[in-house]
């Protein structure tokens, strides 16, 4: 799985093309790791280019929320492909983490 | 196919069944003697429905043959044990060695044995055991286990096996290739034992479980876990432990809110809340986690209401400390004396629970408050900190944490697969004691499981599903029906009442061919099963039943104790106990003594000819179930035959 990462005006997007498993999920601790350090507290993980989680990617996703919790931000997600709203659905990790249409909307409403 | 001849009769069962009880209901109650013709009407109730639920089982019956296993499949063998031998442990770990599909063994040690471990090392196999994260939290024995060795181990499929359970080296090869459909999630295989003897005194092999029923339920998409001998798929396991990490991180976030709008009530009655800013800062806050009360009830995500809560606390200590308004020492000290609640070092264990306990009941000064509904919040969001690993796959709401397990999985979408093979060889307990406390501690388990999630109303499972989960549940039920079939006959015997207004030939022709397709149903849905140990045993363990029963319920709804013991896979020496059974021997003393006093009466035309015959059959018939016990009593241990030494060592 590959990662970039974009500074935006009011947040850091990191996008993800590819599978994210029990492969890429250090990997994507390790993005968000980074960019919560430089000082960057409020981050949008688009998922437009993720066609698949399983539930290491999700234990991914609670690891970053906690980091970026911890460093007085916050985490939310954008974009998401078919196969990871429904994981997100049956294990109701929707409610922990709402998935938003859009990245730039993520951040709209705070 | 044999599948027609079980259908017919299972519907001419029921129908005669209904036709029998409606009579009961309808026409024949002695409503003199209601004290025992309802009780005796309602335990007749309960045998149709235990008849029917199993001929619904027994409809769908399944026969699967195995698809080849897919080769690359990653593969964690489980061996869990607690206090067993380390000689039986290793025995079956190096048969788990053995094993034909590549795979890792893993020894589970809950007891944390260092002669375990040493055994682990010298021959190769792994060792896990709880590490210093599960100190002072709840254990939740098998469970627990599980779940820290999940953490430890990536394989994709993990097979899960007690101490005393030697597998087949072909126990993967036979199992795996369920999972190339990738909805199934679980693949159960018999528990069946190889030190009982074939009279089998203590009922220890259920082959009308490991055969019909549960080909039945897997008929119906619902073949159940029942923790050992059963392969599992990780990410079903995770995505199962991940759903309850979120409706716990839900609770904890409600409680957390509740707990904070208390404490910021109370920092207002402090002397520096006279303040206008103050107050004014306090009111946002209470208003914003009100506001957050209300978008969580309308499905708004955790952490976002979180995060919005957090950031109106954190504009208002900015302001506050920014005012300089108060006496910022005194409240540095408060705060301190909050553990170091603000620092990302997060309150951990059941100091989180304690911090929000002593946030309701302190008076706290308005920083304090602030500060600490800020830890409060911030932990909760993200952690469940009462428990010693966020994610709990393995069920903990039961001492029976495979059914909880199972059923969960089923409610998510998940199948599973029972595979109709003897895989792998246990050892079962060998005496009274150790038999009854495994008895109870199942019963116990399913009814823990009943109380707390119930499967009628759960919501993800199919309707079958949901009856066939409720068909075991239910027939744990059956020690207050046996009481009343036990009371029945004597009350008739010894005082002449009768719970049926007359013994016409009505009754017969009601009773008898319902009787016949009844037992006839058993005949050929357990064809070649030795099917009587088991139903004696449903009767004759009345008193175990009942305590389950009447233990789980305490435990569930006052959370009482269960009194919960590990079934000892050896032994335990000592002579009969027939103080085990005693409840039972005085209901054969009772029977016995209300034939003498029945015939008696007959003799002085106190009772009728009729009434008599049927219930002297009835009463002989409860002693036959009840004589298994005095077996049971007297049984020294499996002495091993030739044929059996070989099973054992395969």
């Amino acid at each position: 799985m590959r990662f970039s990462t974009e500074q935006k005006d009011s947040y850091t997007e990191v996008s993800g093309t590819g599978r994210l498993n029990m492969v890429a999920a250090p990997k994507l601790r390790e993005v968000v790791g980074e960019v919560v350090s430089a000082g960057n507290k409020r981050i949008v993980l688009n998922m437009l280019a993720t066609d698949f989680i399983d539930s290491s990617g999700l234990g991914a996703l609670i690891g970053c929320l906690k980091m970026a919790r911890q460093a007085g931000g916050d985490l939310r997600i954008a974009c998401v492909q078919p196969q990871v709203k429904m994981v997100l659905e049956l294990t109701s990790m929707n409610r922990v983490l709402t998935p938003h249409a859009t990245a730039e909307g993520a951040f709209s409403n705070d | 196919m044999r599948i027609f001849p079980t259908r017919l009769l299972v519907v001419l069962t029921l129908l005669l069944g209904i036709n029998y009880l409606a009579w009961r209901w309808l026409e024949s109650l002695n409503w003199d003697a209601w004290w025992i013709a309802v009780p005796l009407v309602a335990a007749e109730t309960y045998s149709l429905i235990d008849v029917g639920l199993f001929g619904l089982t027994v409809w769908k019956k399944k026969e699967r043959t195995a698809p080849p296993a897919p080769a690359d499949a990653t593969v964690d063998v489980f061996i869990t044990t607690y206090n067993e031998p380390p000689e039986m442990v290793l025995e079956t770990a190096l048969a788990a060695k053995t094993i034909r599909h590549p795979h890792s063994t893993w020894i589970l040690d809950d007891g944390g044995r260092e002669e375990v471990r040493e055994l682990a090392r010298q021959h190769g196999l792994g060792y896990l055991t709880r590490g210093p994260d599960w100190a002072d939290r709840p254990r939740h024995a098998k469970a627990g286990n599980l779940n820290n060795a999940l953490m430890e181990t990536q394989g994709e499929f993990l097979l899960i096996l007690d101490a005393d359970q030697i597998p087949d080296p072909a126990i993967l090869e036979k199992t795996l290739g369920y999972f190339n459909n990738r909805r199934v999630a679980l693949v159960q295989t018999p528990q069946y034992f190889a030190n009982v003897p074939d009279d089998d005194p203590l009922g220890s092999q259920a082959p009308l479980f490991y055969g019909p029923i549960q080909q039945g339920k897997d008929g119906w998409n619902a073949a159940f876990f029942c923790g050992s001998n059963a392969v599992l798929r990780r990410e079903a396991l995770m995505q199962l432990g991940l759903a309850g990490y979120v409706k716990e991180i839900e609770q904890g976030v409600t409680r957390a809110l509740k707990a904070s709008r208390t404490a910021l009530r109370r920092a207002r009655r402090s002397p520096e809340a006279a303040d206008p800013l103050v107050a004014g800062l306090l009111d946002d806050v209470e208003s914003a986690t009100e506001r957050a009360r209300a978008e969580l009830r309308a499905g708004v995500s955790l952490s976002e209401v979180t995060y919005r809560v957090r950031r109106t606390v954190d504009g208002a200590v900015q302001s506050l400390v920014g005012a300089d308004f108060l006496s910022l020492e005194a409240d540095l000290a408060d705060i301190a004396a909050l553990e170091q609640g603000t620092e990302p070092a997060l309150p951990s264990g059941g100091e989180l629970d304690g911090a929000i306990e002593r946030m309701s009941h302190r008076d706290l000064s308005p920083l304090a408050a602030l500060a600490s509904v800020q830890a409060v919040l911030d932990a909760l969001s993200i952690e469940r900190s009462a428990e010693a690993q966020p994610i709990m796959p393995m069920a903990t709401i039961s001492v029976t944490e495979d059914m909880a397990t199972s059923m969960g999985m089923h409610a998510m979408g998940w199948q599973s697969v029972y595979h109709h093979e003897i895989l792998a060889t246990g050892l079962a307990p060998e005496d009274l004691s150790t038999m009854l406390t495994q008895r109870l501690r199942w019963a116990q388990g399913t009814i823990q499981v009943l109380l707390r999630e119930n499967p009628l109303v759960r919501r993800g499972l199919g309707l079958a599903q949901r009856l066939m989960y409720f068909a075991t549940m239910w027939s744990y039920l059956s020690g207050f029906a046996a009481v009343v079939y036990f009371a029945a006959p004597v009350i008739y015997l010894t005082l002449g009442v009768l719970p049926v207004t007359g013994i016409s030939s009505e009754f017969f022709l009601r009773f008898v061919p319902f009787m016949v397709v009844n037992q006839l149903l058993f005949a050929v849905t357990g064809r070649g099963i030795p099917t009587w140990r088991g139903q004696q045993y449903s009767l004759a363990l009345f008193p175990t039943w009942i305590r389950a029963c009447t233990t789980a319920a305490r435990n569930v709804w006052f959370g009482r104790p269960l009194g919960f013991a590990v079934t000892p896979k050896t032994r335990q020496e000592s002579g009969p106990r027939w103080d085990l059974i005693r409840p039972q021997l005085i209901v054969m003393a009772l029977l016995a003594a209300a034939l003498m006093v029945g015939v008696v009466r007959l003799a002085a035309g106190l009772n009728e000819p009729i009434g008599t015959l049927v219930n002297v059959a009835w009463v002989a018939f409860d002693l036959l179930v009840l004589s298994v016990l005095i077996k049971a009593v007297k049984y020294k241990g499996f002495t091993p035959e030739k044929r059996s030494v070989d099973a054992v060592q395969h």
